[in-house]
């Protein structure tokens, strides 16, 4: 067992999930293990075109159906909503027409799932279609049958930012080179489908359990959509199998659930078959990146000017965010002075992209650290010392206003460097087998909340016990990276007590305080720095009761820690405190048009080698190992940021190797898991990975911690492709990476020497 | 439909049932049993988090018509810990983070719990074989294949002590 950080009893010790023990013996209660006297099925119809008008709907047969107990349509609950302020332009199910093939038409609630399928079947719906719009740079030449009629040219969003001199800075480069990248769609592919309980209560209030990331969005929206109080909108998060971004906003079935048990007055439970999932999608989109950078004699950067279109398919969803991620964290890892960016976020008649893991900064990242490869070997620097010479050197602001606080970035390349043996062997090798390098980053949680308010992000409640433990409430919610074990190791570690004693209520908006949820990494450093604060006031609480008690009645003042204890509670039964924490201003960004999105209290850090094996004749290419660094700032728990570091890595490598969301007219034609092809644990995308934590120790982090989910999923991905640009001189700038693509690029350069 | 008479043994004991002749196993043992510690991940055969064990076999439950299985031992995640008491292999999934999310683990662990009653000390290639019908999107597999060393040091070790208990 390793042991603690230097000075701690608690932190730096690898413990287990809380729920670890429940979640290997088949115990812990996800969403669609759960039923509730009464409850019935419920099941959602799905359009079968991608854009058109409904023109009649008639679901009397299918209300007329024995068993069937509630059918709603689309103008029954006609309030729009989305998980943007700047973005309410969906409805759980579809009013007056349809946007995607799988939009939402009609839902029945039955007795069984059998019924439920069967009154579907008897729903008859009418479409006028509409011309469909599926590719995006066509989508933004619209001049009709727009998707959403206040978005003129099915723009969702465009931003434009210039900061810096671009034009000069080009202008005396040495070397300017424009390439233009792309990548399909993604999806997330949690192995959790997405399930939610809605119970309406006979008070009038209604119960929603769900696999969400979000309980206090979704309790805002269910609010929203029923026209309810939100106080009369308890939601709870059961376990969750998984999320990675994709039950980071409220899904259709959350809110069509909460429609249904409002007007059968029973519990509704709604669960998404697999393909009812890829067709919900709200993962990273497809994009477009033109990039074009200038550097000096010594491949010292000069200027970035980056272009985007991002195909968002037909909801807002969290476009702009991810547009924005895309350009602003641009600047986040090196040293860029000039920089200029073009981003558009296009609707399309596909279903909503959202948040993925690495969210906005993927694509890009795949696209900047390839072309910062073909730089290095235009000008014969070798790939690691080009990054090394365009470092940050923190603290620091950004040319657009970020702050780097804690940067682990060169030590990262070190440790990879180190461990693979770059300096002997790059360029050593025999052809077919490469090594090849690559960084990148993730905020620390977003410095300005979703909806703009002064309002803490994060808040805990702590409450010392008769019995000697104590209580979190926390609206954290634990989706299987293991924030509620490091709630309870924090608290311990501030209390001094065995970790045994801490016990943790967490993500009920009817008992826990608002956390804002698992997304953009934040929960770790925001969630973890409440709890801190939680801990150290308790701490302070107890003694202060204490020693007043003690002074009221001429005895000595407790010393230790749980003498204080026992005395407080006698005095005053119980004892509780609370910790909030919100970003300091100064992290919370520029003033320009889009500045919100970008600015975290901190960044993470990654740097990864990945040594692949190309054969020339199949075009395969199986990766021998990655050896990936990762700066968390603390490790608090070393075995779950490790956890999260490997985890991030396969899921890189599946989208370098081998997943893509494949169209046809609007029509996804691969929505299982079979075709859709996340990894299995004997594919190329599975490989050895070795993981070093890199502790730059953040001033502000709980115990110095930063994040560590996301951050090393980009690296992975320019990683291969520059070690297979090393092992057999081909340059494939768009993913996935795939044997047709390598063939076809060894085929191109054979003509062209010959 | 008609429903029919079936006497299934799972874990153990015999459960009498009527159930519809289309019905899967995985849909009894869900729905009819509440042993819920059997996930639904896809519902096609795709991914493995439906995985049980029948007659020593790992077998996917979303595949299987319960009908067809009256003459089986279905072994479930819930016959691997004895009150409460994990077993080997399940504690190598908790120490060494071989579960995140959790929601493939009772799948993966009937897959490699079959693994060890037939292979004491598997490379990690029989591992990765093992597994290879069962979909992590959590893990990239590598901290699974360290909960199975895990479990094989910890069984080796207690059938050194037993064999030492048995020689003093």
């Amino acid at each position: 067992m390793p042991e603690t950080a230097p000075g701690f009893a608690v932190i730096g010790k690898s413990a287990p999930m809380l729920d670890g023990k429940a979640r290997v013996s088949g115990l812990a209660v996800y969403t669609a293990d759960m039923t509730l006297p009464g409850m019935l099925y419920g099941k959602v119809l799905h359009s079968t075109v991608p854009h058109a008008r409904i023109v009649r709907i008639d679901t009397s047969r299918a209300g007329a159906l024995p068993g069937v107990h509630a059918v709603v349509v689309g103008n029954e609950f006609p309030n729009r909503y989305g998980i943007l302020p700047i973005g309410h332009d969906e409805a759980a199910i579809a009013v007056d027409k349809v946007r995607y093939i799988g939009d939402n038409v009609a839902a029945v609630a039955a007795d069984t799932e059998a019924i439920a399928d069967e009154a579907l079947r008897l729903v008859q719906v009418e479409y006028a279609p509409l011309r469909a719009w599926f590719d995006a740079e066509e989508s933004m030449r619209a001049e009709r049958d727009l998707i959403h009629d206040d978005r003129p040219h099915n723009i969702e969003k465009h931003y434009s930012h210039n900061f810096g001199d671009v034009d000069t800075a080009f202008a005396r480069a040495h070397l300017v080179r424009e390439d233009r990248f792309r990548c399909p769609a993604v999806t997330h592919a949690a192995m959790e489908p997405h399930a939610t309980l809605a119970a309406m209560q006979i008070d009038g209030g209604i119960t929603v359990w769900s696999s969400t990331q979000v309980p206090y969005y979704l309790q805002r929206t269910i609010a929203n959509v029923l026209e309810m109080p939100e106080s009369a909108v308890r939601v709870i998060k059961p376990a969750v199998g998984g999320g990675f971004g994709g039950k980071s906003e409220v899904c259709p079935l959350e809110v069509i659930a909460a429609m249904l048990s409002k007007k059968c007055g029973r519990p509704v439970r709604i669960t998404y078959s697999r393909e009812e999932v890829f067709f919900t999608h709200r993962g990273r989109p497809s994009q477009i990146v033109d990039l074009k950078t200038g550097v000096d004699r010594d491949g010292k950067i000069l200027a970035v000017a980056a272009a985007t279109i991002q195909d968002g398919g037909a909801f807002c969803g969290y476009g702009p965010v991810t547009v924005l991620y895309s350009g602003n964290l641009l600047a986040g890892i090196y040293q860029i002075e000039n920089l200029r960016y073009d981003g558009f976020r296009v609707l399309t008649n596909k279903p909503s992209c959202g948040a993925m893991r690495g969210h906005g900064t993927v694509n890009m990242r795949f696209a900047f650290e390839s072309q910062l490869d073909m730089i290095a070997s235009q000008l014969g620097i070798d790939p690691v010392e080009m990054r090394r010479r365009n470092l940050l050197k923190p603290p620091c602001f950004t040319v657009n206003n970020l702050r780097v606080t804690s940067y682990g970035f060169p030590e990262c390349i070190d440790r990879v460097v180190e461990a693979s043996g770059w300096r002997e062997r790059k360029g050593k090798m025999p052809r077919g087998r490469g090594l090849g390098v690559a960084g990148s980053h993730y905020v620390t949680g977003a410095a300005n909340p979703i909806n703009r308010s002064d309002m803490p992000h994060s808040s805990v409640t702590l409450k010392a016990d008769r019995d000697g433990a104590f209580t979190i409430y926390s609206g954290a919610s634990d989706i299987g990276q293991g924030c509620d074990v490091m709630q309870v190791m924090i608290v311990a570690e501030v209390l001094g007590v065995d970790p045994s004693r801490v016990r943790l209520v967490a993500a009920d908006t009817g008992t826990t305080p608002v956390d804002l949820g698992s997304y953009s990494s934040r929960v770790t450093f925001m969630c973890g720095n409440a709890a801190k604060r939680a801990a150290e006031e308790l701490k302070k609480e107890i003694y202060r009761v204490s020693a007043e008690a003690q002074k009221a009645s001429g005895k000595p003042i407790p010393q230790n820690f749980d003498e204080a204890l026992r005395l407080a509670l006698e005095a005053s039964g119980v004892i509780v405190a609370h910790g909030h924490y919100a970003p300091p201003e100064a992290a919370r960004g520029g003033h320009f048009k889009g500045a919100g999105v970008g600015p975290s209290p901190s960044y993470s850090y990654s740097a990864q080698v990945a040594e692949v094996v190309v054969d020339e004749e199949t075009g395969e290419v199986r990766i021998e190992k990655i050896w990936a660094a990762h700066d968390c700032g603390r490790a608090l728990n070393p075995v779950a940021v490790e956890g999260q570091v490997i985890g991030s890595v396969s899921m890189g490598l599946g989208q370098a190797l081998q997943e893509e969301m494949i169209w046809r007219n609007g029509f996804l034609m691969n929505p299982g898991l079979l075709e859709y092809r996340s990894p299995a644990s004997c594919d190329a995308a599975s490989p050895d990975i070795e993981s070093f934590i890199v502790e730059s120790i953040d001033p502000e982090g709980p115990f110095g911690a930063k994040e560590a989910s996301e951050g090393s999923l980009a690296a992975s991905i320019p990683a291969v492709a520059n070690a297979i640009y090393d092992a057999v001189g081909v340059r494939i700038m768009e993913l996935p990476l795939t044997p047709e693509k390598i063939l076809r690029a060894l085929k191109q350069k054979k003509k062209a020497a010959a | 439909m008609r429903k029919e008479l079936v006497d299934l043994s799972i874990n153990g004991r015999r459960h009498e049932l009527a159930v519809e002749p289309n019905r899967t196993l995985l849909d009894v043992l869900r729905e009819d049993l509440r042993l819920t510690g059997t996930k639904c991940g896809c519902d096609d055969s795709s991914c493995g988090a439906c995985t049980v064990v029948v007659d020593g076999q790992p077998m996917l439950s979303c595949l299987l018509l319960a009908v067809s299985y009256q003459d089986s031992q279905i072994q479930t995640i819930e016959s691997l810990a004895t009150q409460g008491e994990l077993g080997a292999l399940q504690r190598g999934f908790v120490q060494e983070g071989g579960s995140q999310c959790g929601f493939c683990t009772p799948g993966m662990v009937m897959s490699l719990h079959t693994l060890l009653e037939s292979t004491a000390d598997p490379t990690e290639e029989e591992v990765r074989a093992a597994i290879s019908g069962n979909i992590c999107r959590c893990t990239g597999y590598m901290q699974i294949c360290r909960a199975v060393r895990h479990a094989v040091a910890e069984i080796r070790e207690e059938e050194i002590r037993e064999k030492e208990r048995l020689h003093a």
